[in-house]
């Protein structure tokens, strides 16, 4: 079809379907761009899971596994893979997804969507490559002077393009939508939301563009080596906003799975909504994170921006925190599950793998990763956790245990309504968040206390400093065990998405399998709840506990920084 | 639903548990954002990050001078891990003085000797890459930085023999990094 008049999917001549589950309108093309980029995820996925699994066997200083050169190059490919390429694969398709279906509205163009997806993966496999042909043992974040081949450089920066041609795509599909009015009113959360993480990537990828190319030249001989404290604050406003934008993501994704499996809307759209803005208004400070204890930027500015200007962020996360289960809380009490404070929670469809991988999300995230992610990052706190176990510690459990977890929810509906197929084995499909998910609070478990005794990260070996005991040791064979768990729920994942993709039942017009939701009682009265505003009892008891922790663990962090030698 | 525009108003003020839970985590975040100019004013671990641009060459002849006016004895590591800091000077730097610590592939050159309870300005950096100044068992940690003199001002209070671990990626010998502080 050539220069469609309209980019409404309800127009006569645009390539569309209705699903036969849900009866929205899906854009045929966004369909094939989702799927093109998710398979990409992936696989990329799988690649950086073999990778965890090596150097889980590695750390495990019994096993310790991998020579010494492969520990690092494996670490390389290892963060490369899990925290740019599968998560930014993932979320191009998501952001197709939200611009697209939410609003009715046609993808704006195929031939961006391709020289997207084109680039991205031209840069994927030659980072992958030059990575493990062992010219670019550099780590994730290739500090300078380190330096790696060219191609590695030039790779990144070919994903960041790529994305970022990804997300044009998206806000030229929104902006098209407004103006053929395909949707009225205001786009929904779920569309909100994903807004939120493009806007953070365009800033985070712009950052990456500033301290890449000149250390491309750089490794090219054109020009001067850049300032390695310029090259830290430059690449972490990368490293941790693109965090941020699988914070973003994951959490659209809660709202997304919550109102499909359990029919969950946000209790206060206004709320909801400011807290993204809150995001992206204060997340880009987060890059101070990283330079806690470095040289060369002082106390006032490490202080006010390790604080997002008073914690603002954390501020939005703790609302998200409240509000996503509190949607649910209603839901479940309108639908007639009223007995006592957790009376709800009881009845929720823990065997539908995408609400456990949800559930499992927002608590990973929220009581392991939020709690040390903000200890961790406070900035005298930090003395004690910067590059030791325990900062791994935290993020696996915000970006796999949050991130991961819930993109994995939304694969069990993102294939049978995307790509039209029943998943197969569908009994080790309800195991596998909740294997995931214990494998890698485990996996964290053991990064944390390890790192709390002193073991750094990214170290090959321990023995050889010969401070460190038998303590240190079980905390890095707990490590190992949770990586191995972690990393079967993975692969029965990837296992079960790519056999469905050849193997599933196909589905035309009629409704996906039905993984399992809540019915409605008998004495359900929806919407009845809309304008009560205690009807969250359960949600606040929950977020109580939680908020009781966080105080527990963060003074308990400011005890043990007072016990260490006075430093300023 | 979340998944469908909105046609009717959303805008509400929050209300009811929602306003309580706001309350909260408003109220948190300020006492967290507190804590941290408190604990410089009152609590004796900071971090203030005062540093100075050095040419790594130039530090260099620094830390070998003070070396040579500051030695002591040799400091014999019984760890055979890492051939290259087995016989490391031995230096104490005068009370209250400057002491430098010199990160370079794979050492802490040299070892330093301090008194209990006496303040030291410890100058840190590096030759060649970046490298972590990971003080152990106590887990103090700092980033080292080539062609930056970190300046830590360090009061030791507590006795013994403490390893210094690289806890930044230095290439193929990282893990077999260390240095030694012997407090006394």
């Amino acid at each position: 079809m050539s220069n469609p008049v309209s980019h409404n999917l309800a127009a006569p001549g645009v390539p569309g379907r209705v699903c036969g589950t849900t009866g929205l309108g899906v854009c045929l093309d966004a369909q094939r761009f989702i799927k093109l980029n998710a398979v990409a995820g992936i696989v990329f996925l799988l690649l950086g899971g073999i990778g965890a699994l090596l150097l889980a066997l590695t750390r495990w200083q019994t096993v310790h596994l991998l020579p010494v050169d492969w520990f690092y190059r494996i670490l390389t490919f290892h963060g490369i893979n899990m925290l740019i390429l599968w998560i930014l694969f993932f979320e191009v398709a998501i952001l197709y997804f939200a611009c697209t279906t939410p609003l009715n509205a046609r993808l704006f163009s195929r031939k961006v969507a391709w020289t997207s997806f084109v680039m991205m993966l031209t840069g994927a496999v030659m980072v992958d490559y030059i990575i493990l042909a062992g010219q670019a043992d550099v780590m994730m974040t290739s500090y300078l002077p380190l330096l790696a081949h060219p191609l590695f450089y030039l790779g990144i920066i070919l994903v960041a393009v790529g994305t970022l041609t990804g997300v044009f795509n998206y806000f030229a599909t929104l902006y098209v939508a407004r103006r053929d009015k395909s949707y009225t009113g205001s786009v929904p959360i779920v569309t909100f939301g994903a807004t939120a993480a493009a806007i953070i990537a365009v800033v985070t990828l712009l950052h990456g563009a500033v301290v890449m190319i000149p250390t491309f030249t750089y490794s090219m001989g054109w020009t001067a080596e850049p300032d390695p404290v310029w090259y830290r604050l430059i690449w972490w406003g990368l490293g941790h906003q693109s965090q941020q934008v699988n914070v973003c993501a994951m959490v659209t994704v809660w709202y997304l799975l919550s109102n499909i499996v359990v029919g969950a809307r946000p209790i206060n759209e206004t709320v909801c909504r400011s807290a993204f803005v809150l995001y992206i208004l204060f997340i880009n400070l987060a890059s101070a994170h990283h330079l806690l204890v470095d040289p060369g930027v002082g106390a006032t500015w490490k202080i006010w921006n390790t604080s997002y200007a008073m914690y603002l962020a954390v501020l939005a996360s703790m609302v998200h925190g409240f509000t996503v289960p509190a949607g649910v809380e209603v839901a479940m009490r309108e639908k007639g599950y009223t007995g006592g404070i957790f009376g709800w929670v009881i009845a929720l469809p823990w065997r539908n793998p995408a609400f456990s991988a949800t559930a499992l999300s927002v608590v990973i995230f929220g009581f392991l990763g939020g709690i040390t992610g903000v200890t961790l990052g406070t900035q005298q706190i930090n003395i004690i956790a910067h590059n030791t176990l325990r900062i791994p510690g935290h993020f696996h459990v915000t970006v796999v245990g949050g991130t991961t977890l819930a993109f994995m929810g939304l694969a069990y509906y993102v294939i049978p309504l995307i790509f039209q197929r029943d998943f197969i084995f569908r009994g080790f499909a309800r195991l596998q968040p909740w294997l995931f998910g214990i494998g890698i609070t485990m996996l964290a478990f053991g990064m944390s206390f390890a790192g709390s005794m002193g073991v750094s990260r990214r170290s090959w070996d321990i023995d050889a400093q010969g401070v460190y005991g038998p303590a240190a040791h079980l905390w890095l064979g707990v490590l190992g065990m949770g990586g191995i768990l972690a990393f079967t729920g993975l692969l029965v994942f990837v296992l079960l998405c790519v056999g469905t993709l050849f193997f599933g039942a196909k589905i035309k017009d009629r409704a996906m399998f039905d993984w399992g939701m809540p019915p409605a009682l008998a004495g359900s009265r929806p919407g009845s709840l809309a304008n009560d505003h205690y009807a969250t009892k359960g949600t606040m008891v929950l977020t109580l506990v939680f908020l009781a922790c966080f105080v527990v663990y963060y003074f308990a962090n400011w005890k043990a920084l007072a016990d260490v030698w006075p430093v300023r | 639903m979340s998944l469908r525009p909105l046609t009717a108003p959303w805008f509400h003020a929050p209300a009811g548990h929602e306003k309580i839970w706001l309350g909260c985590a408003i109220l948190w975040c300020f006492v967290m954002s507190l804590m941290m100019p408190y604990w410089h004013f009152r609590g004796k671990q900071n971090s203030t990050g005062e540093a100075y641009k050095v040419a790594p060459a130039d530090f260099h002849v620094r830390v070998e001078k003070f070396v040579e006016s500051n030695r002591v004895g040799t400091f014999k590591n019984a760890n055979m891990a890492n051939p290259l800091a087995q016989d490391l000077p031995l230096v104490e730097p005068p009370a209250g003085g400057d002491a430098y610590l010199l990160g370079r592939m794979w050492q802490w050159y040299p070892a330093l000797r301090l008194r209990l309870g006496e303040t030291y300005r410890v100058h840190l950096s590096a030759l060649d890459l970046q490298h972590g100044f990971s003080l152990q068992p106590l887990n103090m940690n700092f980033q080292v930085v080539p062609g930056y003199d970190h300046v830590l001002t360090l009061t030791p209070t507590s006795k013994g023999e403490f390893t210094i671990v690289c806890n930044e990626f230095c290439g193929i010998g990282h893990s077999n990094m260390t240095g030694k502080i012997i407090v006394e």
